[in-house]
């Protein structure tokens, strides 16, 4: 054995490690608490440092897609800029308005930002590193994501100001709508692990064949689950093309136009926390959690794996948020209804058909084929032609 | 096909992207502290008193006339004529601005008070670090601060200023040729001047030297 291969091991480990040798100084009454703790500041500290990370990387590849430089200003390369954002908006004067419900007006950015990070508890960051190992793990994780709903509907309530309840209710209709997809885009890789465990769930697929890995996204319905599941993420996190709820040309902010300061940070916190929660979760349903992509590469500590992943997912976002435009509403609603929905139900369709063929070329040919035919027929009647008439007032004229 | 059109989006952001990391002509900014961009000749912002000369308060071409004062139409001059007169460029005694304020955050750069100056002593600047602490103090420009040399106008406006230069030159010529002709006039008048003060000195002379008599 070469000497990286004693040591990885231990580095892979070292997190587990460290928290138990931490853990055998307090006595055993207290250890289940200390743990918890432990694990909710590692999680917090961790994912806050990578949204930090985020807002720069974000604002620093959008402005290079736009042939700017981005911000280059506050430290080296601009690094310090999230730093400096945040002494910004803990200085900033905290208005609330007089009209608003004070209580239910506080409480929306703490409840948000607490639900979506209530969702890494049940994410497998590395091997052996989850706060929880839930056999209803999904479960949660869709369950805790849903209660942003009611956080959302409460900052738009509570504001007393017509943009934040138009923005709710749009956000509201929107994240109702796309979380059907999202759930039933899960459900295919439930089938196949015949477990709601997201630790299950990824021990699975952290074996090879050869030096390739099987992770769900490399059969054909689980791709197609993917690409509908990342489409749903994006519009449940809000973010363009689907930032339809902050339309900034109609309804100034959305739901937090009547916020500023810090509870304007924890929103801005709670959304890309939210989007690293789904990332996660797609990470650990579709491209194997914390597995390596090449059993050669598997001595690389599992964690750093799963930041990569992550790391690249939320480059594409960047990515996509720096190509589209933004949708109508009704476009919105009908890639809903009239393409996720039923590309997810023929999925799972797809899914149930792998599972009963005997494995080989006609399998993939059926399955592919499953995935591209409805892909083309949904496609078309997303494209049909809108016949736009002269439109005549009736009033005004 | 579904997804076409994103598909080439994706691939023309992305050429931006790695395109702005290859050639620098992509990226238009101007890194504003440290590179800047060349003014136009035309630039204007807020006004300024041209001086000739060395001294500011000797050279001021300001005569306190007040024609910008009363035309001004955010009224943001503010002028006091001084009781006594002082020798302007051209050496005639005029009054000059005991006072001379611009409030800077009330003026809009429409340059009236330049065009309606009939002494060419009111420019525009193109300074624009004007940023200042005091949002009151520091941005009510006194005498002192509006005062700008005669050179530095060249070097900021050179056409205009070296037509106004040629004009004041002209004005100046016209002015020592008068004063030449004068002079001249003074002194070929002069031997006639004397023999006729010596002629009047002597006709007086006459009665005078009669009178006691």
């Amino acid at each position: 054995m070469t000497p990286t291969a004693l040591f990885m091991p231990q580095l892979d480990q070292i997190f587990v490690t460290a928290s138990h040798w931490l853990l055998s100084y307090l006595p055993a009454a207290l250890q289940p608490l200390a743990s918890a703790i432990l694990s909710v500041a590692a999680i917090i500290v961790a994912f806050a440092t990578l949204f930090a990370l985020t807002t720069l990387l974000e604002r620093k590849g959008l402005g290079r897609m736009q042939n700017r430089y981005g911000p280059n200003r506050v430290g080296p390369c601009g690094l310090f800029q999230p730093l400096a954002d945040g002494v910004k908006s803990l200085t900033k004067e905290d208005i609330v308005p007089i009209r608003a419900d004070r209580a239910v007006h506080f409480m929306a950015p703490i409840l948000l930002v607490t639900a979506c990070f209530m969702g890494y508890a049940v994410l497998p960051i590395g091997r052996n590193m989850v706060m929880v190992d839930m056999n209803a793990g999904v479960l949660f994780f869709f369950a805790v994501g849903s209660s942003m709903e009611l956080a959302v509907f409460m900052a738009g309530w509570s504001s007393r100001s017509k943009y934040s309840l138009l923005g709710a209710m749009r956000a509201i209709a929107q994240m109702i709508s796309y979380e059907v997809p999202l759930v039933l885009a899960s459900v295919v890789v439930l089938m196949q692990a015949g477990s709601l465990s997201t630790v299950a769930i990824v021990n699975m697929q952290a074996v090879y064949s050869g030096i390739w890995p099987h992770w769900f996204v490399f059969t054909p319905w689980g791709f197609a689950g993917f690409v509908l599941f990342m489409i749903a993420a994006t519009a449940e996190s809000n973010r363009s093309p689907f930032d339809l709820p902050e339309g900034e040309s109609e309804i100034i902010a959305g739901y937090y136009t009547e916020y500023s300061g810090f509870k304007f940070a924890l929103f801005f916190l709670g959304e890309y926390i939210g989007m690293f929660a789904t990332s996660g979760l797609a990470i650990t349903l579709f491209l194997g959690g914390w597995s390596a992509p090449f059993s050669f590469l598997t001595w690389v500590p599992s964690y750093l794996w799963f930041f990569a992943k992550l790391l690249t997912i939320i480059a594409i976002f960047i990515w996509i948020r720096g190509t589209l435009p933004r949708l109508r509403m009704d476009q919105l609603m009908n890639l809903a209804w009239q393409f996720m929905l039923p590309m997810t139900i023929f999925n799972v369709l797809t899914a149930g058909v792998w599972h009963y063929m005997p494995g080989g070329l006609l399998r993939w040919l059926v399955c592919s084929t499953m995935v591209v035919a409805p892909c083309i027929l949904f496609g078309s009647g997303l494209k049909q032609k809108k016949k736009f008439q002269v439109r005549t007032y009736h009033f005004s004229q | 096909m579904v997804g076409e059109g994103i598909l080439k989006g994706l691939a023309e952001t992305a050429r931006n992207f790695f395109g702005s990391y290859v050639s620098k002509d992509r990226l238009t900014t101007v890194q504003y502290p440290e590179q800047r961009e060349p003014q136009i000749e035309a630039t204007r912002d807020f006004p300024f008193l041209v001086y000739d000369g060395a001294d500011w308060k000797q050279g001021m071409r300001c005569v306190a006339c007040q024609i910008c004062e009363k035309e001004c139409p955010p009224k943001c001059i503010y002028i006091d004529k001084s009781k006594d007169k002082k020798p302007d460029a051209f050496g005639k005694p005029q009054f000059y601005p005991a006072t001379f304020n611009i409030d800077i955050s009330v003026c809009m750069s429409c340059q009236i008070c330049v065009e309606v100056c009939p002494f060419d002593a009111i420019k525009m600047d193109v300074d624009y670090h004007l940023s200042s602490e005091n949002r009151f103090g520091g941005l009510l420009l006194n005498k002192q601060r509006l005062s700008k040399s005669n050179e530095y106008y060249n070097a900021i406006h050179p056409t205009e200023a070296a037509a106004i230069d040629a004009q004041r030159a002209e004005e100046q010529a016209k002015l020592d040729a008068k004063a030449k002709a004068a002079a001249d006039a003074k002194a070929a008048a002069e031997p006639k001047a004397a023999a006729e003060a010596a002629l009047a000195r002597k006709v007086p002379a006459q009665p005078s030297a009669g009178d006691p008599q």
